[in-house]
């Protein structure tokens, strides 16, 4: 198939005037875009203990060095992720991030009250750490309790991708990448959360299927 | 005064008091009542933005991952089939041996799959699918899968962004994530 053929059949996928971005989860949806709900990337890896595992959420995208220092969560707006132990793609345990006077309060790994889109706070957690928000130019702060760690504030966009390229194909105006390409993403930060959690305490399983949800609050 | 007397006053003094903490939201950081509903979400990189259309973006973000398939699964095996010629025939497949159908099949639930027994990485070359770590290059794997068809190479100029590395090194301890520009 030429690339005209391509372009175009990518193009009729594409509603006139909407920006689809190949990128992690940046610039997803309308109802989401320009707000601290708008997740840009979801990580989870083993920590540098390999008896932990790390969950990473990261929001608001595209975060100027400039824009950075007015960055900020807001209270009304929770991370949550989901974990799932019995592969059935419903969540067995919740880690729960709010955002309070300057401070992040993690949750869980806890079960539950409910499952879905919508709920409350576990404030009851057995497991639970805070840490003061790491300021824009602070070096990083770590709360600890237990052998659980967490981290809420700026950082490097770990994201790396040539976008303008991608988007050059898409417009017909390129037909390949380029060798070497450009991350789009250099230079830009994002508002991080860093929560790093025994895997004991993610049930005795070989693995885990995990997504995480940014949440608004509705009372 | 009377034991029994002291004992009612202590009494009605610690029912009120119980009252009052139970009305008294000071010892949680946010109202204990507040609750929240789901306006983003993502298991896997890309899959929202790439394979969902745009009138569904929305919709997506706030179905959860046991009902995606259902709703979404025809649309995405669509979407897939008119971005990559790699998929133009039913049988064709990808790199991992997968048919469009079993492509999407597997992005359909937008769930990240990690292993809790050993390396966690979204692609090492070995390991697939373990996790996604910081060094991962996501867009270039699944670049791959989308247009390399069954051993890589039918589409070179589209199957890999040569953007292998973040810009700033990562830290080898907590939080990982390097400090922002």
């Amino acid at each position: 198939m030429n690339f005209k053929k391509i372009t175009y059949s990518v193009l009729s996928l594409i509603l006139v005037g909407t920006i689809i971005v190949f990128a992690a989860d940046h610039i997803d949806a309308p109802a989401v875009t320009d707000t601290k709900a708008d997740i840009t990337d979801f990580y989870a890896f083993q920590g540098s203990s390999s008896s932990n595992l790390v969950f990473v959420a990261n929001t608001q995208g595209l975060l100027a060095p400039s824009a950075t220092g007015d960055a900020e969560f807001s209270e009304n707006t929770m991370i949550q992720f989901n974990i799932d132990n019995d592969n059935d793609n419903i969540e067995d345990l919740v880690i729960q991030v709010i955002f309070a006077d300057g401070k992040a309060y993690a949750y869980g790994p806890v079960a539950p009250t409910t499952t879905g889109l919508s709920g409350g706070i576990e404030f009851d957690a057995t497991n639970n750490v805070s840490v003061d928000i790491t300021e824009y130019g602070e070096s990083a702060k770590t709360g600890t309790s237990g052998s659980m760690k967490l981290f809420a504030g700026p950082r490097d966009d770990p994201f790396f991708m040539d976008f303008a390229q991608y988007q050059a194909i898409v417009g017909g105006n390129a037909s390949s990448f380029n060798d070497p390409g450009s991350d789009t993403f250099a230079g830009s930060n994002v508002m991080s959360v860093v929560v790093e959690v025994p895997k004991s305490l993610l049930g005795d399983v070989d693995g885990i299927n995990t997504w995480v949800q940014a949440r608004n609050r509705t009372n | 005064m009377k034991f029994s007397k002291l004992f009612s006053l202590l009494l009605v003094a610690g029912m009120i008091m119980t009252g009052c903490k139970d009305d008294d939201d000071s010892s949680t950081p946010i109202d204990s009542n507040a609750q929240f509903t789901t306006a983003d979400q993502m298991g896997r990189p890309a899959v929202n933005t790439v394979f969902i259309s745009s009138s569904s973006k929305n919709n997506f973000n706030t179905t959860v991952p046991s009902n995606q398939s259902a709703a979404f699964r025809t649309e995405m095996e669509t979407n897939l089939a008119g971005l990559s010629p790699a998929y133009a025939n039913e049988a064709d497949a990808n790199a991992l041996g997968q048919n469009r159908d079993a492509f999407v099949d597997l992005l359909a639930t937008d769930v990240l799959n990690v292993s809790l027994t050993g390396t966690t990485t979204f692609f090492d070359g070995t390991n697939v699918l373990t996790g996604r770590n910081l060094s991962d290059d996501v867009i270039s794997t699944e670049l791959l899968l989308i247009f390399g068809g069954e051993d890589g190479t039918e589409n070179p100029g589209l199957s890999d962004d040569n953007v292998d590395s973040n810009d700033k090194q990562f830290l080898s301890t907590f939080p990982y994530l390097a400090a922002p520009f």
